[in-house]
């Protein structure tokens, strides 16, 4: 929570939504504090948008209940709402110039002031100075920052902002999470943020919902859903995964010892989610050390995998492995670029080492690929980006 | 039809304005491999058939309405013309004039009132059912415009069911009062002729209208309801202004072939209720006095160019998009 919160607490109430037959929102419920930047995450069709939209009045619910503060805002009508919606593609009326945009929510409800309000706005999103161009003159980091201006000048309670960032180049976007992330600060509201882009949620997010087919995943800080995945989909979606099957064999001293074909893997007990036995043994791409085999060094309590060297791609900051496993499974390693050792070449049999506090396990039941690549529009796998 | 001629001027005076902002293309870079003349051997055409059937024949129109003469004598063009032919013409036939301008503005505002639900329908709610109903909408001119006309002599017929409806509703009785129709009747009323007029250029109403909602991203309603607008705010706010090239273009294509329309007036009214379209018929194929036919043709022409063009230079104030 925010020191200062000067937005309002945002309640959604067992809300589900269902067009026809098909369930866009399943049994939502969801607790954002005032003041917080929440993101929504999720692969396109999983219900985030939807839910942004029952939170602006855009969409009624099928069942549940929203609330802003203490207020039932469920069935009110848009206008009617202490809401505002930063819309993807902006939505900017074309036929007005950008002080007229900046200005339409405080006309409408017949505000005082309106001058000298947009001038302050307009500072704060750096558009001075283009206050009498047209949108359409502008470019799209400038038209995203008047979607911005537009919708915070009303001071709402919740600010929605649904995939706000989509249609900017790369460099753009990454200039802008920064740029929204002080505004947020400045302002104090609570930011909602809806995205299929999980750096972006997790630039600027203080805590992430991840949704899928409707409901929600998980739901913490960034930090802990990355390094503490509950589902395979989680583990998949929010940067990559490498996952082995085994069995739990032991559990002592705060750590299970799992079964992976023969090779014994410790996972910290804090991080074994599975009601059974039978887990889904995963591990982040970039907590994998890379040695070769024959005077490879391992410290005390080290998990340790034997692999070959199929692939190897050098990016810049990092190299990704492709690796087999001696059973044959494809496992990716990210190798920062400190001291690179002429010996990793396609072919050569090295020794996988990691920590067992950067192991995770997940139950066996689920599907060891679910989140991997669902959505056509995300970026491509950025390894660089996933590591950092 | 000369009107015709004077809308597409119009309206390509109208789209060089909503698209000027964008850039002109003039300094953008040109094609490879075309020449500088290209753009004008591509205009030769367009220019040549303005200049050979509507240039011309205007200026022989105007010719024509200054003869010296008679029918029996024959008629012949002297310096400096016979002015005084559009004298007689205004005095005898100003109330045909008044009637039609008060006739196609009626019909451009019923047009205008039942094309925009009908448009706004077909842009944002049809669904799947869009060009179906765009196919509907143009319908009507796989039938001949007279037929089409003709039929409306049968559902306003004394005895018609939606006459004696009317009748038994009263409505007929507040129409009389407002003096477009007499009582008992609407066939040979002046409604029966605006009602003519309103049906036959319907589709050239919805037609633009139709155009401009659909380019609109339906979103900014959304947008303007999220900023704290009613409804209805939004609309006048929003979707009106945005729409406003398409209510321009609708009303033109609406007013200005219903202003010279003779055909409505004809079939679906009386002499005494009738346009200046049904003069200038009957001055050139039955009086055949050509001068005072010429004269009320330019008369015709002169009134709405000047009206149109009061007309756009308001409208474009409001910043077409």
């Amino acid at each position: 929570m925010s020191t200062t919160p000067r937005g309002a607490d945002l309640r959604i109430v067992n809300i589900t939504k269902r067009f026809g037959d098909f369930v866009a929102v399943d049994d939502l419920t969801l607790t954002i504090p005032s003041g917080s930047f929440f993101a929504l995450l999720g692969p396109s069709g999983c219900g985030k948008t939807t839910t942004l939209r029952m939170v602006a009045g855009l969409e009624e619910p099928t069942a549940g209940a929203i609330l802003i503060g203490d207020e039932d805002v469920t069935w009110n009508k848009p206008y009617k709402r202490p809401v505002n919606t930063v819309f993807q593609s902006y939505a900017l009326f074309p036929h007005l110039d950008i002080y007229e945009n900046v200005a339409f929510g405080l006309k409408r409800q017949g505000k005082k002031d309106i001058a000298s309000q947009v001038d302050a706005m307009l500072e704060l999103t750096e558009l001075t100075g283009l206050a009498r161009r047209k949108p359409q003159q502008l470019s799209g980091g400038q038209q995203q920052r008047v979607a911005l201006a537009r919708a915070l000048i009303n001071e709402p309670q919740v600010l929605l902002l649904d995939e706000p960032l989509g249609a900017l180049d790369l460099k753009l976007r990454r200039q802008m999470q920064l740029e929204l992330k002080r505004i947020q600060t400045e302002v104090g509201l609570t930011f909602v943020h809806v995205t299929h882009d999980q750096e972006e949620a997790m630039t600027m997010a203080d805590t992430i919902a991840v949704m899928n087919a409707g409901r929600v995943e998980q739901m913490g800080a960034p930090t802990d859903l990355y390094e503490n995945p509950m589902t395979t989909f989680v583990a998949n979606f929010l940067g990559q995964s490498n996952f082995f099957d085994g069995e739990i064999v032991e559990r002592a001293g705060g750590y299970a010892v799992v079964d992976v074909r023969g090779q014994r893997v410790g996972v910290p007990e804090s991080r074994v989610h599975s009601a059974g036995s039978s887990v889904h043994v995963g591990v982040r791409p970039e907590k994998l050390r890379i040695q070769f085999l024959d005077d490879a060094q391992v410290a005390d309590g080290e998990n340790r995998l034997e692999a070959t060297i199929t692939d190897s791609s050098f990016i810049g900051v990092s190299t990704q492995y492709l690796v087999d496993t001696v059973w044959g499974q494809e496992l990716t390693v990210f190798s920062q670029n400190i001291a690179r050792d002429a010996r990793l070449a396609n072919g050569a049999r090295v020794l996988l080492t990691w920590a067992p506090d950067h192991t995770f396990a997940l139950d066996a039941a689920q599907d060891v690929d679910a989140g991997v690549e669902i959505d056509e529009d995300a970026v491509a796998p950025d390894p660089v980006g996933a590591a950092s | 039809m000369s009107g015709g001629a004077v809308v597409a001027t119009e309206l390509e005076q109208l789209d060089i304005r909503q698209h000027s902002p964008k850039g002109g293309g003039s300094t953008e870079a040109k094609a490879v491999g075309t020449s500088r003349w290209t753009p004008y051997a591509l205009l030769t055409p367009g220019f040549l058939w303005l200049a050979i059937f509507f240039v011309v024949p205007t200026i022989v129109l105007f010719f024509t309405s200054l003869y010296v003469g008679s029918l029996d004598q024959g008629y012949s063009f002297s310096f400096p013309g016979e002015w005084s032919t559009y004298v007689t013409a205004i005095q005898q036939y100003w109330p045909q004039f008044v009637r039609s301008f008060v006739f196609a503005g009626l019909a451009t505002v019923f047009c205008l009132l039942l094309a925009y639900p009908l448009a706004y329908f077909i842009a944002f709610r049809s669904g799947r059912w869009k060009a179906a109903m765009l196919v509907l909408v143009i319908a009507p001119f796989f039938t001949s415009f007279l037929i089409r006309t003709l039929a409306w002599r049968t559902i306003l017929a004394d005895d018609s069911i939606v006459v004696r409806t009317m009748n038994t509703l009263h409505i007929t009785d507040v129409l009389n009062a407002l003096g477009l129709t007499e009582p008992g009747r609407v066939l040979n009323t002046p409604l029966a002729v605006v009602l003519g007029l309103t049906y036959n250029f319907l589709p050239f109403m919805v037609l633009p209208l139709y155009a401009s909602l659909d380019r609109m991203d339906p979103r900014l309603v959304e947008a303007a309801q999220d900023l704290y607008s009613t409804p209805w705010t939004a609309f006048r706010k929003v979707t009106w202004r945005l729409s406003m090239p398409g209510v321009v273009a609708g009303t033109l294509l609406t007013f200005i072939p219903a202003a010279g329309d003779y055909i409505n007036a004809e079939l679906l009214g009386t002499p005494k209720v009738s346009m200046i379209g049904n003069v200038i018929q009957d001055q050139f194929f039955v009086v055949t006095d050509y001068p005072t036919a010429s004269a009320l043709s330019v008369m015709l022409m002169a009134v709405i160019v000047v009206m149109v063009m009061v007309y756009v230079r308001k409208a474009g104030t409001e910043e077409l998009v």
